[in-house]
């Protein structure tokens, strides 16, 4: 089994002051999966994000990534070594073209310096045209190439949060993990994204996802991992976490559960 | 799509074969007139011609800027300090200070090579600074250096203290000075005329380096920090080493630029490197347009020309309107400077000409057969 985890956090915690937003958290997610992450609001699943990708230093516990442990990496090297991510609240590049956005996502994966830069050598212009042609691929894959020169600022929320999802891919990730991606979607561009999701798993990437629409965390994750004030209350199929007592009322009847266990 | 986008290398480059005659007019148009503009101007007076050089090493001085500024968003108030290590450098390295009379294509690199090193310097300790800290810190920076030229007499006299560096070689190539007047092909030569064409090389040198550096990997590396450093992170962009790049080569080019000011002044002294030429510049790259080459270019050319327009132009008149002068030109050359820079901040607050959006027609024609 662990041979096909892609990722596995073993024994997770931060603390921020008074208030512990990741407890013990432990799970692991499978090659070719896509893995949900829910949990009421300020449950821990952003700090968890952040955790992951090396914006916070974890307390306690690790994450082993692809067989090799993500201890004390910068965000930078967490993703050259294969974790993308998007944010809740969209960060996207917002006074450059959406092509540029993109081709920013290239700079993990290709060399080109200063001198390169400076004296336009041959490599250097063969690099340029790689990057420019494989971000017109990916704006196109995720529906937007029709924005490409347009500012990231000027576009469509939900084709922003297309772009930003063109752009993680854009490093090569074996993880994408995203934040909320249907966040202030319609109905209509929710389906859509659920394709596009679908889309990404069948070309090979494992994706984590966060999200708070039910309907597309229960249609397309394999599995899924609730977490409650920072502690794991469930990890297992949609189905089977769907009808857990324990979810149920962490989603119901939070205050109620809240006052039961401390 | 705006002119500005006209200019950047990629767009020009799409041309190429389809339009050429209209291109090479225009390039043809431009060199003339670049060619004849320092006769032009020695026409009214060879003062403008030195005025010319002067607005060419601001040129150069606040690209350098624009790197750290307009592309990487860091805001530098000691930027001149690196003017002020390529111009002693140049200074010492040729004039009678120590004896040393290197040739200046030697002493140039040289001088931007230590000017690197000074930015690297500046920038190591302030990697998690931004905004007012960062501002701080490198305006401290700045007086530090111009402190240390001004008291660097004693107890070993290196810098000559606030008396400043002296009769420092002009350039030079064997045995022809740029300094002096000459008759070269029936035609009269002043030394700024000559120095002029030497300048207009470097130059233009310079802002093709700046047009590349930001059309590349490492230039949109640099646009990524500034729009969202977080984000550039998470998109594997290692922010330390580009943020410190984006300080290396800034600083390079203000090192040219000062080695450039220091042979054309013969005569350095600290006083030359103060606050105000820090912000002067600042102004050059806020005023021009943050992050666009040729906004940056115009408004170093604009913020050099226009107090010397208003000096020349104040006096003679105000005694035409009131019959004798009322303020010296000095106190209305400052006061019509300060007022033209608010009126651009509120009627242009991107600056005069401000960045367009980069388009790349040529590929988005491809894109579709590119996809799958």
């Amino acid at each position: 089994m662990s041979h096909l985890s892609l990722l596995v956090a073993k024994d997770v915690s931060k603390r921020f002051g008074g208030v512990q937003a990741l407890a013990e958290v432990s799970f692991s997610i499978d090659r070719g999966d896509i893995y949900g992450l829910i949990g009421p609001n300020g449950a821990g699943k952003t700090s968890l994000f952040n955790v992951l990708t090396g914006i916070y230093e974890p307390d306690e516990g690790s994450f082993l990534f692809d067989g090799e442990p993500l201890d004390r990496l910068k965000p930078n090297e967490v993703a050259e070594r294969g974790v993308a991510r998007t944010f809740q609240n969209i960060r996207l590049f917002q006074n450059l073209s959406a092509l540029e956005n993109v081709m920013i996502g290239r700079h993990v994966r290709t060399k080109a310096g200063v001198l390169g830069a400076i004296f336009r050598d041959k490599r250097t212009r063969a690099e340029e045209a790689a990057i420019e042609r494989r971000a017109y691929e990916l704006l196109d894959y995720v529906g937007v190439a029709k924005r490409a020169n347009d500012l990231a600022k000027h576009l469509a929320y939900g084709d922003q949060r297309r772009l930003e999802i063109a752009r993680a891919l854009a490093t090569e990730p074996k993880l994408l993990a995203l934040d909320e991606p249907a966040a202030g979607m319609n109905a209509t561009e929710t389906q859509g994204l659920k394709r596009l999701l679908e889309d990404i798993r069948r070309d090979g990437t494992t994706i984590l996802l966060i999200e708070h629409d039910m309907k597309l965390v229960m249609s397309v994750c394999d599995r899924v991992l609730v977490l409650d004030y920072g502690r794991k209350i469930a990890e297992d199929s949609a189905t089977v976490v769907q009808n857990d007592p324990r979810v149920i009322a962490a989603y119901l009847g939070g205050d109620i559960a809240l006052n039961v266990k401390h | 799509m705006s002119a500005g986008a006209g200019i950047r290398a990629r767009s020009a480059r799409a041309p190429g074969g389809t339009a050429p005659l209209r291109v090479w007019a225009g390039v043809v148009l431009a060199a003339i007139a670049l060619a004849v503009l320092p006769f032009a101007a020695a026409f009214v007076g060879q003062a403008w011609v030195r005025i010319l050089n002067f607005a060419m090493i601001y040129i150069m001085l606040a690209l350098g800027l624009n790197i750290v500024v307009g592309f990487a968003g860091l805001l530098d108030l000691g930027y001149i300090a690196f003017y002020a290590v390529g111009a002693y450098m140049y200074a010492l390295l040729a004039s009678p200070q120590f004896g040393v009379h290197l040739p200046f294509w030697v002493i140039l690199p040289m001088g931007a090579g230590l000017a690197c090193i000074f930015g690297v310097l500046l920038g190591a300790p302030t990697l998690k600074l931004r905004g007012d800290y960062l501002a701080i810190v490198t305006l401290g920076f700045g007086e530090i250096i111009r402190i240390f030229l001004n008291n660097l007499n004693a107890p070993i006299n290196i810098t000559n203290g606030p008396q400043g560096v002296n009769i420092i070689d002009p350039f030079r190539i064997g045995g022809f000075s740029f300094a002096s007047n000459e008759v070269i092909a029936g035609i009269a030569f002043s030394g700024p005329q000559k120095y002029y064409y030497v300048l207009l090389l470097i130059t233009i040198g310079v802002i093709v380096v700046n047009i590349r550096l930001q059309n590349s990997r490492l230039g949109r590396a640099w646009e990524a920090i500034r729009e969202d450093e977080i984000a550039a992170k998470a998109m594997g962009i290692n922010t330390r080493n580009v943020k410190l790049l984006a300080f290396a080569m800034g600083a390079s080019f203000g090192g040219i630029a000062g080695g450039i000011f220091s042979a054309t002044q013969q005569f350095v002294s600290p006083e030359s490197f103060g606050l105000f030429e820090s912000i002067i510049v600042l102004a050059m790259v806020v005023l021009g347009g943050m992050g666009n080459i040729p906004g940056v270019v115009l408004g170093a050319i604009l913020l050099t020309l226009l107090p010397e327009v208003l000096r020349y132009t104040m006096e003679p008149l105000q005694m035409a309107l009131f019959g004798r002068v009322i303020l010296d030109a000095e106190t209305i050359r400052l006061l019509v400077f300060g007022l033209a820079l608010v009126a651009i901040m509120l009627y242009r607050p991107a600056g005069l000409w401000p960045s367009a959006v980069r388009k790349r027609e040529l590929e988005v024609a491809r894109a579709p057969e590119a996809a799958e």
